[in-house]
This record gives structure tokens, sequence and C-alpha cells, in this order.
């Protein structure tokens, strides 16, 4: 794993200039037809057409520097993901976005708002393998927990019930509505947390690793259904797998310390030398190449 | 039968009837804040809040002597140092990750030995056994209401807040993304911990409370897949324990307190030694 250690001080002085370009890049890009709320507070009160603007975030545990100068937008209606290695910042990134972390210095905005005042618009996927395996809840109990909210009455309504079995359908989880969390599969799972998170209506999607810990198979059906909700929802998620994600993904937020964007046509193997620094094999197969999990020495 | 109908009617027996009678209610706090600690894995949280009960005890004991304040009871220190600890043992494991083992250990055994030092200088002999290991002698129609009043206050707040609450148990972070205050929620539910803690210090005491707290959930838990059922099933679970024992012990002429927690560590292990057996077999054919 030595290699996924690149020194830093070389990315920030590669990397430092280009965040601007593609940041301004990727303001041409379309909105999305969904949504029609105005942006209050701004000058001009026109629906924001980014749906996260992060300008200039600095981010450190303690003494430990995680984020720096991070400069990044991502516009409405798009797939991009997150992609760097292990401890470069991609949670810490995806942390800040939802508001559970105040970035040092710099702005954050989600559809104009900051995070926390816009939590209602974000949907949340977590790794499943955060989540205590023999807790007692049923499919139907976790797709519940997307309906509740400030301000409104602990027992859920029919309408609830009804919103938390559409979004498993949209899944195709519905016929285990009754089964215990942890009898699914890793990939059942992921489909419920993310059925969870389609409950509360969002506009944005976020994903933490949901291709870590799944088979190939459920990965395909994975993102069969995210490139449906992709019609009507931003999706952003963080992943370390990079050469997978490259078919349905139309943009790739590289982050190692610092932040770059790339659209996934430019994707090759001086960029993926680049995130991942120095010596590693690639094998290129299927239009994809993975740089884990395919080595050979 | 009539043996013990008989001895349960009997005057003289008036303490283990009370004993009894908080036994059976008590398991209904123990039950739901037994479920709770369980799923929520926070055992450890609830050791160290009932061992810092002790420090409250002494205060108190040592207040009431030296300044002749003779309404404070030992049971009120309990209660205000068990909040004290919960809120801070739950303020740690929030914002002190790392640290978050060694500083409830530290609260552990300094409560413990706050109070020791506080009965130290408090003037008389006191017998500190039957806050350790409990006393069922000590049990007045007092603490009936007590218990009462706490089952009521713990199954009214699980019936307002339970989706809230099973939210926050499962996924705290995903809790806070919904608007809710997942803190605010989990300090609240230490507090519950604290208060039904000190509930049973009476009869099984401040060492080994802790056991019964989680040993019925556990076993309940082996055999459900929703919170309410659970909770449901380890306060039937509780109630057994704290029957059977009080019975041993009455019958025998054990202490109660030891004999509860010894049935209820056994019907665990066999719980999960069984479980362990069945999948050998299940996987071997």
């Amino acid at each position: 794993m030595g290699y996924l250690l690149y020194p830093p001080k070389n990315i920030v002085h590669h990397w430092g200039k280009i965040p601007k370009k593609w940041g301004g890049n990727s303001s041409k890009c379309k909105l999305s037809k969904k949504g029609s709320q105005l942006s209050s507070g701004t000058i001009n009160s026109v629906e924001p057409t980014q749906a996260v603007e992060i300008k200039n975030v600095s981010f450190a545990y303690q003494q430990r520097k995680v984020l720096r100068d991070v400069n990044l937008s991502v516009p409405r209606g798009d797939f991009a993901t997150i992609v760097g290695p292990n401890g470069g910042g991609k949670t810490t990134l995806l942390k800040l976005l939802l508001g559970l972390l105040k970035p040092n210095s710099g702005t954050i905005r989600i559809f104009g708002k900051p995070p926390e005042k816009n939590r209602c618009k974000i949907g949340y996927m977590p790794q499943y393998s955060h989540l205590d395996m023999q807790f007692p809840v049923t499919v139907m109990d976790v797709a519940l927990m997307g309906r509740l909210g400030k301000g409104r009455w602990d027992r859920y309504s029919a309408l609830d019930k009804n919103a938390a079995a559409t979004a498993l359908g949209e899944v195709k989880m519905d016929t285990f509505k009754k089964t215990h969390f942890n009898a699914l599969s890793g990939g059942q799972k992921q489909r419920v947390l993310i059925a969870r998170a389609l409950c509360s209506e969002p506009e944005l999607l976020l994903l933490d690793e949901p291709t870590s810990n799944i088979d190939q198979e459920s990965e395909k059906d994975l993102f069969k259904i995210l490139k449906r909700l992709n019609q009507r929802m931003t999706i952003l998620l963080v992943s370390h797998d990079l050469g997978f994600t490259s078919q349905v993904v139309k943009s790739v937020i590289c982050v190692n310390r610092q932040v770059v964007i790339h659209p996934t046509t430019t994707i090759d193997g001086t960029m993926i030398k680049d995130i991942y620094g120095g010596d590693l094999k690639m094998i290129r197969h299927d239009h994809r190449c993975c740089e884990m999990g395919h080595l050979h020495d | 039968m009539t043996d013990l109908i008989q001895i349960l009617t009997h005057p003289d027996y008036q303490f283990l009837r009370n004993a009894l009678i908080v036994g059976l209610l008590a398991s209904i706090s123990f039950g739901i804040i037994g479920t709770y600690v369980v799923t929520k894995r926070i055992s450890y949280l609830a050791g160290a809040i009932s061992h810092s009960a002790f420090g409250g005890i002494g205060a108190a004991l040592y207040l009431n002597r030296t300044y002749g304040l003779s309404w404070l009871d030992p049971m009120m220190g309990a209660v205000v140092s068990a909040l004290a600890a919960a809120i801070i043992t739950g303020l740690v494991s929030i914002y002190a990750r790392e640290r978050e083992d060694t500083v409830i250990g530290a609260i552990w055994s300094v409560g413990m030995a706050a109070g020791l030092i506080f009965i130290d200088l408090t003037p008389g002999y006191f017998e500190i056994s039957s806050f350790l290991f409990g006393d069922i002698l000590l049990i007045s129609s007092k603490d009936i209401i007590m218990v009462l009043v706490l089952d009521t206050f713990i199954v009214a707040t699980t019936l307002l807040f339970y989706n809230r609450l099973l939210a926050v148990c499962f996924d705290d972070e995903f809790a806070t993304l919904r608007g809710i205050n997942a803190h605010g929620y989990y300090i609240f539910l230490l507090c519950l911990t604290a208060l039904t803690i000190v509930l049973l210090v009476r009869i099984v005491g401040i060492v080994m409370v802790i056991a019964l707290l989680t040993l019925p959930a556990a076993v309940a838990g082996k055999f459900t897949t929703r919170m309410w059922k659970m909770m449901l099933l380890s306060i039937f679970f509780c109630m057994a324990f704290n029957t059977a024992g009080l019975g041993l012990g009455f019958f025998q002429g054990l202490s109660s307190g030891p004999s509860i927690i010894i049935i209820a560590g056994l019907t665990y292990l066999m719980v999960i030694s069984l479980q362990k057996f069945k999948e050998l077999i299940k996987n071997r054919s």
C-alpha cells in the first residue's frame, strides 16, 4: 500500500492552478429541470445553478491538515465521483458537505445555502459497515427513518409508509420489507440505505463508498439504479474504485489534500498516477482500469 | 404453591413482598432501558454511571451526618452523581472519541473512590456492602412509589420518542441529517439509564446492577428482529430473573442480588451456547 502515500507537496504544486479552470468550465453545465425553490439571502435571487459549491475550504483535525484550499463546484444534475487514496480526505470532504464537520476556513454551499440549512435536500447513504449488524430493525424500519424530521410527530403516517414502500420499490427491495436488516447481503443493505435516503425526496444524493464490500453483480445493479435516479437528482459518490465508475459517471473529483475535477473522458493512466502517486501498475480491460485488486507483481 | 402464597401474605415477610413488587415493577424500566443500552453498545458507559453513583451515596451520607441534613437520603446522592456521570460520559463519548475508554474508566473508579473517602470522613460505622451488593431488607414502600413514577416516565418517553430514539441508536449521523438532535437524545438516554440504575441499586447493588440491565436485553436480542419486541421480551426476562433470584435467595438462605445475577448470567450463557450449537449442527449437515 506504500504507493498510495504520495508526498502531498508535489500535488499541491501541480494541482494548485487547475481548480479554477474546471470550476469555470462546470458553470456552463445545464440546470436540471427539477426543483423550484429560490435561494434566499443572496443578492440575485435566482435558482442556484450549482448543487455544491466549495470555495477556498481548508480543514484540519486538530494538528493534522486534511484538506487545503479546496475549490469545487458540482452543477445540478451531475453524476460525480470523489476519488482518491485512503486518508486523502474523501470522507472528510463528504462530512463537510453534510455539515457534520465545519471547515476551518472557506465557504460551502449546497444549492446556495450552508449545508446545515439545506439538509432537507440532501439524501445520504453511509457505508453499511459502520452500522451495528445485530441491531433489531427490519428493512421497513430502516427505510422509514428517512421520513423523520424536525418538528413532526414521532409516529409514521400512512403517507410515510407509502413513501418508504415506494423508495424500497425503486431499489427493488420492496419484497424484503419485513426482513431483518442483518439478514441481507451487502449489496441489498446498500440498496436499503439508498431507499432510506430517497424517502426524504432529496435533490442531492451523497453516497459513501457504495462499491466497497459488494460483489460485481450487485455493483452493476447499483449503478443501473443510480443512473436512473440521476435523471431527477444530482449524485455525488465517494469511491476508491475509480476504474469502475468511469462508465456511468459524468465527472471525477480527485481528492488528495487538494481537489481537482476531470470530465470522465480525460481519465487515463497519467491522471490515475497523479491521484494515487508514483509507481503503480494498471491493467486495462473493457474500458475500465482498476488501480486496486488487479495489481500483479 | 400454597406455601408460596402463605409466605407472600405472611405479615413477617413484608420485606420479601416489597422486594418482589419492586423487582417486577423495575423490570419495566430495566427491559426498556436495557434494550437501548445493549443495542447502542454503551454497557461500559452504564457501568461507569452505576459505579459513580457510589460517590453520591458517600457524599450524601457525609453531608447527612456532618451537617445534620437529615432529609438528605443516600439515594438522592446516588441520583445526583449518577446523572452527573451520565452527562459527563455522554459528552466525553461525543467529543473525545479517541480517549473515550480512558476517561470512562477514570469516572468509573474515581466515583467509587470518592464514595469510600466520604464514608471514611463520616463519623460512625456504615455497612457499605448493602449499597455495593444490594440488600432487600432496605426496600420500603417508598421505593415502590419511586419505581412506579420512573416506570410511567420511561414508558411515556418511549411511546413518544420511539422512532427518534431508534434512529439515533441505529445511525446517529443520519438522524442528525434528518434534523434530529442526536446528541441531545443520546445524553437524555444516558440520564434515563442513570435513573434506572439507581432504582435497582437497592436490590442488586452498584457492582452487579449492570448485569441486570444488560443480560435480559442480551437474551431477548437473540430472539427478535425488532426493537419494541426486544423491549417487551427483555421486560419479561428481567421479571423472571428477579423473581427466580429472590425465590432462590429466600429458600436457600442466599443473598438475593447475587442469586438474581447468577440466574441471569447462566441463562444468557445457555442461550448463546445453544445458538452456537445449533449453528454447528446446521453447518455440518
